[in-house]
């Protein structure tokens, strides 16, 4: 059965093997529009992973998942191709394209994806640099970005197409507290302003108490906690009530 | 055993999804040209050196036995048909599965551990079509094209040290070089070197796309592609030699 209409993903019984390993074991979820996730946990419980399914570069062994009203772990090529355009994803490391300069990291899936002209194209571009304070490092090799500049900079490739669904590895991981508070600020902009649903994988708890509405507690693969800092703290789980008064 | 048989099937694998995918819409005509620059104009220098210095060196070598039988007109011929034969293209496509294989492998790698290739995954753009197919195509195209180079090159340097040595004219020299040659010399060897630009490019695409051990796998898809790549050639010349043979009969050395 799909989801209510204004959920934006939907994580239903969903497990994942790597060989005999299971990461992930049988977790649901939903995220709605306009809503911050913040999947919490320690190393090696299946966060990333979890971001990896929803935007099907990783695709489950048992179970479904829901991008609006499609699922996608049945999708091929095609199907896949459509739903990902409503998506943006902030990798751990920016994951930029180190062959090409800021602007064609950012114009390039406008190239791809949109019927957009230059013009339109350079002022997309230029807008989403300008919001994310690198509007004068357009010709700039990524290589020449330091750490913070290339989180905001993987930032602006993952907003350039506006997406309805955000997707945040790690966005403050070896930052500092100023630049990490610039870019939890920019998703929170996108949440308000856009009605994005954001979801973030973040070990810091200063961003994930600004920026999160609702948090998800994996351990070992299973959710072991889920819903506001409340409900999460008033859990049986001991790892999540460690967690959740980490951020309260 | 098994290992090494699940090995040829990934990798045969592999190569013919390369070869599905390069009728397959959209054709990376940008993607292809860059990968031409890269590997084909940039390797110029180092192949035409390369073929020059071989040149003048089999020229001597060659000088010296053919002195002890009072044949030194028959020097041009024996270069030019060596060099167009088979020394212009297996050593081309040795120089190029070092200088190319390992960049197609390293590079490709290093973006699988950085996540680039997710990243353009994400940004629907399929990443195979994106980064390998033409990275093997420009192999494929390149390679026949450097083989001329490493040719003529090769004939160059040979007129240079036989007119240090015997003072005979340019055009005398070319005369005799192509007095024996007949297209199927020259147009079959060259165009094999289109086999080993699909084989340079995709056992070396092969272990950078699919590289899962960090930074030691990329030191190792650099070298594995080098390694398998060289081998490839040699092997694949044997048959390819065998099959000129057969297709060109009168033309067999």
């Amino acid at each position: 059965m799909s989801p209510d209409s204004h959920i934006a993903v939907c994580f239903e019984r969903v497990s994942k093997l790597f060989g005999s390993k299971e990461v992930l074991h049988d977790v649901s979820f939903q995220v709605a529009a306009g809503e911050a996730l913040c999947i919490l946990g320690r190393s090696g419980t299946g966060k990333s992973v979890t971001l990896k399914l929803i935007i099907a570069l990783l695709r489950p062994d048992a179970g479904k998942i829901w991008i609006d009203k499609d699922e996608i772990s049945t999708l091929e090529t095609e199907g896949l191709s459509r739903v990902r355009r409503k998506m943006g994803f902030l990798f751990q490391d920016a994951a930029l394209f180190d062959s090409l300069t800021l602007y064609e990291n950012l114009a390039l899936p406008l190239h791809r994806l949109t019927s957009k002209s230059q013009e339109e194209i350079d002022s997309d571009v230029d807008k989403v640099l300008r919001q994310v304070g690198l509007a004068a490092d357009k010709k700039t090799m990524p290589s020449e970005l330091s750490g913070g500049m290339r989180k905001r900079a993987g930032l602006a490739r993952a907003l350039v197409l506006e997406p309805k669904i955000l997707l945040a590895d790690e966005p403050s991981s070896g930052l500092d507290r100023i630049t990490a508070s610039e870019i939890d600020e920019l998703l929170l902009q996108q949440k308000t302003e856009r009605q994005t649903a954001v979801i973030v994988v973040t070990h810091d708890v200063h961003g994930a108490r600004r920026v999160g509405d609702r948090f998800a507690v994996l351990d070992k693969g299973h959710l072991v906690a889920h819903g506001t800092a409340s409900e999460v703290e008033s859990s049986d789980n001991e790892t999540a009530r460690q967690l959740i008064s980490l951020i309260c | 055993m098994t290992d090494v048989i699940e090995f040829i099937g990934k990798v045969s694998l592999f190569g013919f999804r390369v070869i599905t995918d390069l009728f397959r819409r959209p054709f990376e005509m940008e993607q292809l040209w860059l990968q031409l620059v890269e590997i084909g104009s940039q390797s110029v220098p180092l192949i035409a050196t390369s073929g020059f210095a071989l040149g003048a060196v089999m020229t001597l070598h060659t000088r010296s036995t053919l002195v002890t039988f009072g044949a030194t007109a028959e020097i041009p011929t024996v270069q030019s048909l060596a060099f167009f034969v088979e020394i212009g293209p297996l050593v081309a496509g040795l120089l190029l599965a070092g200088r190319v294989g390992s960049g197609i492998g390293a590079v490709l790698a290093n973006m699988r551990v950085t996540e680039q290739i997710d990243a353009i995954e994400s940004l629907s753009v399929d990443s195979f079509k994106f980064l390998v197919v033409p990275r093997v195509l420009a192999c494929v195209i390149a390679l026949p094209l450097l083989t001329l180079f490493m040719d003529f090159s090769g004939l160059l340097a040979g007129f240079v040290a036989e007119y240090a040595a015997s003072h005979i004219s340019f055009h005398l020299y070319i005369t005799r070089a192509f007095a024996s040659v007949d297209w199927p010399n020259f147009i079959p060897p060259t165009f094999k070197t289109a086999v080993f630009g699909f084989l340079i490019g995709t056992a070396s695409a092969y272990f950078g796309y699919t590289t899962n051990k960090g930074a030691l796998g990329v030191g190792k898809a650099a070298t594995n592609s080098v390694v398998l790549s060289s081998l490839l050639i040699i092997l694949s010349d044997v048959v390819l030699v065998k099959c000129i043979a057969f297709a060109f009969p009168g033309t067999a050395l």
